[in-house]
């Protein structure tokens, strides 16, 4: 899975979170929670769901790399490396 | 003895209701807790779930018509005495369906909603699956973990569709009745407290470091759990104002205020919190959380909350005050978590604390005893291991 990969399935569980917005249009330095106005819920849902498709563990302590888009795909990419 | 479905009365503000579908067909059986018809409201699409067992005799209104609350829907012969009040039954009534041997196996179709294993369970909760629609694939027709997948992998595609369904309109007009008509009747009094959340908040993070993100728990379970149990001694703030004055309610059944995306917010009930383990409210709350917002909620979990609990939650502000929904006689609002000077052994330290207010009916209770629940809550918040 490359980064173009990563990205789009990340974007695609976003979508999922905050159906009325378009996330590929995100800025990809925002910050997520502030943008598409995610609460603790939607986040922990969305670390479910990053976890099970891409079958890496993302522990409580690296949430905060997922505080932006481009932060977000570079830990993903980077788990993903470990993980295999 | 014939009884009658009626349109249900999902909150002090709701006058009248469109039945949508009907979801069981005249002749089908029926049992408590079974989803019997679709009903649009202000408060969008509910499921209204049924309080009797019988058989469904004939229906007395088609889909599309708008009636007042009360107003037969269906009638249903060879029903069980109703109970006198619902909601001081609802103890009684599980908060999600719970697999029991059902009485006869030959009745039941396959999608029967008691054949469920405990994992697919679970994983419906998570995933928030609805299960009254599932045909399972197991033995005997069995809901297994597979068709939740299958379900939730189909969810995306039903979305929309269901959150088009909410009226914002109709649900800022809901909440400016309701709340009009608390500050109009209920004298307030609030109360407010710091907690200090360290033993919470480390417990937490010990216990999640462990966990895959699916069975991870929120701060907002804890809290949920500490109000529970707190009531269990604070009896005065759990039940309904009426005209006969202060009723308890039967159970601890705690609307937990839930925000809709693009405005507006819903306080379904998680049933006998105070009898559920921090895990199963964690699902349950996951599971209210998913549907509130899809607009799937069940007209049990919309009418039948004793007290309110809003959880403003991080990036929001440190306290908040609430207005109680009434008949109900209390609500208790959390504020963010945030690190302050905090006061131990004669040091300043760092801590992480969290504003905890109560805002209670003056008619049902006192400040004395409002002061006592905040602080059981607060004390019950320095043990989470026993939550």
């Amino acid at each position: 899975m490359n980064t173009d990969d990563i990205s789009a399935v990340l974007i695609e569980e976003l979508g999922r979170i905050a159906p009325e917005t378009d996330a590929s249009q995100l800025d990809p330095n925002a910050e997520l929670r502030e943008e598409l106005d995610i609460d603790s819920m939607d986040f922990l849902n969305l670390v479910t769901a990053l976890s099970e498709r891409l079958k890496i563990d993302i522990p409580e302590t690296d949430y905060s790399k997922l505080a932006t888009l481009s932060h977000a795909v570079d830990y993903l990419v980077q788990r993903l490396e470990v993980a295999v | 003895m014939m009884g009658e479905f009626r349109m249900p009365s999902l909150g002090a503000d709701m006058e009248a209701g469109t039945l949508v579908e009907w979801l069981k067909r005249p002749g089908d059986r029926v049992k408590r807790g079974d989803i019997v018809a679709v009903v649009e409201t202000q408060k969008g699409a509910i499921e209204v779930d049924i309080f009797e067992e019988g058989v469904i005799e004939r229906w007395l209104v088609e889909p599309g018509t708008t009636v007042p609350v009360g107003t037969p829907l269906a009638l249903i012969a060879g029903t069980q005495p109703a109970p006198a009040a619902r909601v001081s039954e609802v103890a009684a009534v599980p908060a999600a369906p719970i697999p029991v041997a059902p009485p006869s196996v030959e009745q039941l179709p396959a999608t029967g909603r008691a054949r469920i294993s405990p994992a697919a369970r679970r994983l419906a909760a998570e995933r928030g699956v609805s299960l009254d629609r599932l045909t399972g694939s197991g033995p005997k027709g069995a809901i297994v973990s597979a068709d939740i997948e299958r379900a939730a992998a189909a969810e995306p595609l039903a979305r929309p569709t269901v959150t088009k369904r909410l009226d914002l309109a109709e649900v800022r007009r809901a909440i400016a009745a309701a709340m009009a008509r608390s500050k109009r009747e209920i004298p307030h009094y609030y109360l407010s407290t710091t907690i200090e959340l360290t033993r919470s908040l480390d417990w937490l993070e010990e216990t999640n470091s462990t966990r895959p993100p699916a069975q991870r728990l929120l701060l907002a379970a804890l809290l949920l759990k500490a109000v529970a149990h707190a009531l269990g001694g604070a009896s005065e703030f759990n039940g309904f104002f009426t005209a006969e004055g202060f009723q308890p309610g039967a159970g601890i059944h705690i609307g937990t205020a839930i925000a809709i995306r693009g405005g507006g917010l819903v306080a379904p009930a998680i049933r006998a919190a105070d009898m559920l383990s921090l895990d199963e409210l964690m699902a349950q709350l996951r599971d209210l959380v998913a549907r509130a917002r899809t607009g799937a909620l069940r007209s049990s979990e919309l009418s039948d909350p004793t007290i309110t609990v809003t959880n403003l939650g991080e990036r929001s502000v440190e306290t908040v005050f609430g207005v109680i929904y009434p008949p109900q006689v209390a609500l208790v609002g959390f504020g963010m978590p945030v690190e302050r000077p905090w006061t131990a052994g004669g040091q300043v330290v760092a801590r992480r604390v969290i504003s905890a207010t109560l805002a209670a009916d003056h008619r049902a209770s006192d400040g004395h005893r409002g002061a006592l629940f905040l602080a059981d809550i607060a004390r019950r918040l320095q043990s989470p291991e026993i939550l």
